[in-house]
């Protein structure tokens, strides 16, 4: 450990610390809420070492458990990442040293190691700093989901322990910083509503795609 | 089946994320992209969250669930940790549903 603080900002190793634990946290709510779900214990372990990306499983298991389609699963997950986008070409020389390092690293972009990595100035602290971001995050994000899976098999009934609120809340508690800006509210309201107008006439996993549709009247900035 | 989804999402989240190496240089989104897409994503993050509280199927879920995701929204619009608003999500509708609220 000596030589981590020698190379690295205590104050940085705190933030990166307290968020692998967040995102563990999160990370045994999605292995648990996905098994007691009904779906096999398998897929949010493969799952999670493969995406890398919260939001994203959230939202593919979500309409996987409502009936949807594996194409409506995997459609919503990768609008949800096309965000990764803009962070990997900002990224780009912060991925790794050499071609090879740079196509490892990518894999380990994600909302989080993107803040702080471009939290950073320097050429050389960004790219120390996405490392040590990215790696520790994926070992803790995929042991958190590893016994939230294992867990969630030995959970009883999941309608009697509420589980089926808690993938909504889950939702809810990663959106509300986002919805104190008016613009995205309003645009974000609006989607709901033509989602929830939409479910009792469409097939699971489309209304919620129907919803980007609100992105229309988030308008632009003044 | 869920194999599928989980094999297209992985495929095309890394093909995202190999966006910066492989275009290196020759594109940049402008500010307008990114904003449209972080309100997209926190569209499609709502979304999922309405459909979820709300429906079971394509019809209406019962008052416990909502009930608890409520309790979970005026937590989180205060700050609440993590947690606390995922775990008083799932009492209160436990708790409902033990009272006899469907």
């Amino acid at each position: 450990m000596r030589s981590l603080y020698r190379t690295y900002d205590p104050r940085l190793l705190r933030d990166v610390a307290m968020v692998c634990l967040a995102d563990g946290v999160i990370g045994a709510s999605f292995g648990a809420i996905t098994v007691a779900g009904g779906l096999p214990a398998w897929l949010p372990v493969v799952m999670s070492l493969v995406v890398f990306a919260g939001a994203a499983q959230f939202s593919a298991v979500g309409v996987l458990l409502a009936g949807g389609s594996p194409l409506a699963a995997a459609a919503t997950g990768l609008l949800l990442n096309t965000r990764t986008v803009p962070f990997s070409l900002a990224l780009t020389d912060s991925l790794g040293s050499g071609r090879a390092a740079r196509m490892l690293g990518a894999h380990l972009i994600t909302d989080e190691t993107a803040a702080f990595a471009l939290a950073e100035d320097d050429p050389a602290r960004r790219r120390t700093t996405f490392r040590l971001s990215g790696l520790t995050l994926f070992i803790t994000w995929n042991l958190g989901v590893l016994a939230g899976s294992l867990v969630g098999t030995a959970l009883g009934d999941p309608g009697a322990l509420g589980l089926d609120a808690a993938y909504p809340a889950v939702l809810l508690a990663l959106t509300v910083p986002a919805l104190r800006d008016p613009r995205t509210r309003r645009a974000v309201l609006t989607g709901a509503a033509l989602a929830l107008a939409a479910t009792p006439f469409l097939p699971p996993g489309l209304p919620v795609l129907l919803a980007l549709a609100g992105v229309l009247t988030a308008g632009r900035p003044s | 089946m869920t194999l599928v989804a989980v094999a297209l999402l992985a495929v095309g989240t890394y093909a995202f994320r190999l966006a910066g190496p492989l275009l290196h240089g020759r594109f940049q989104p402008s500010a307008d992209m990114r904003r449209l897409l972080s309100v997209g994503a926190a569209v499609l993050l709502v979304a999922l969250l309405a459909t979820a509280a709300l429906t079971q199927g394509q019809g209406f879920a019962g008052w416990a669930r909502p009930a608890g995701v409520l309790t979970a929204a005026v937590l989180a619009w205060r700050k609440a940790p993590f947690m606390v608003i995922v775990a008083a999500a799932a009492l209160t509708t436990a708790l409902l549903r033990l009272a006899g609220v469907p």
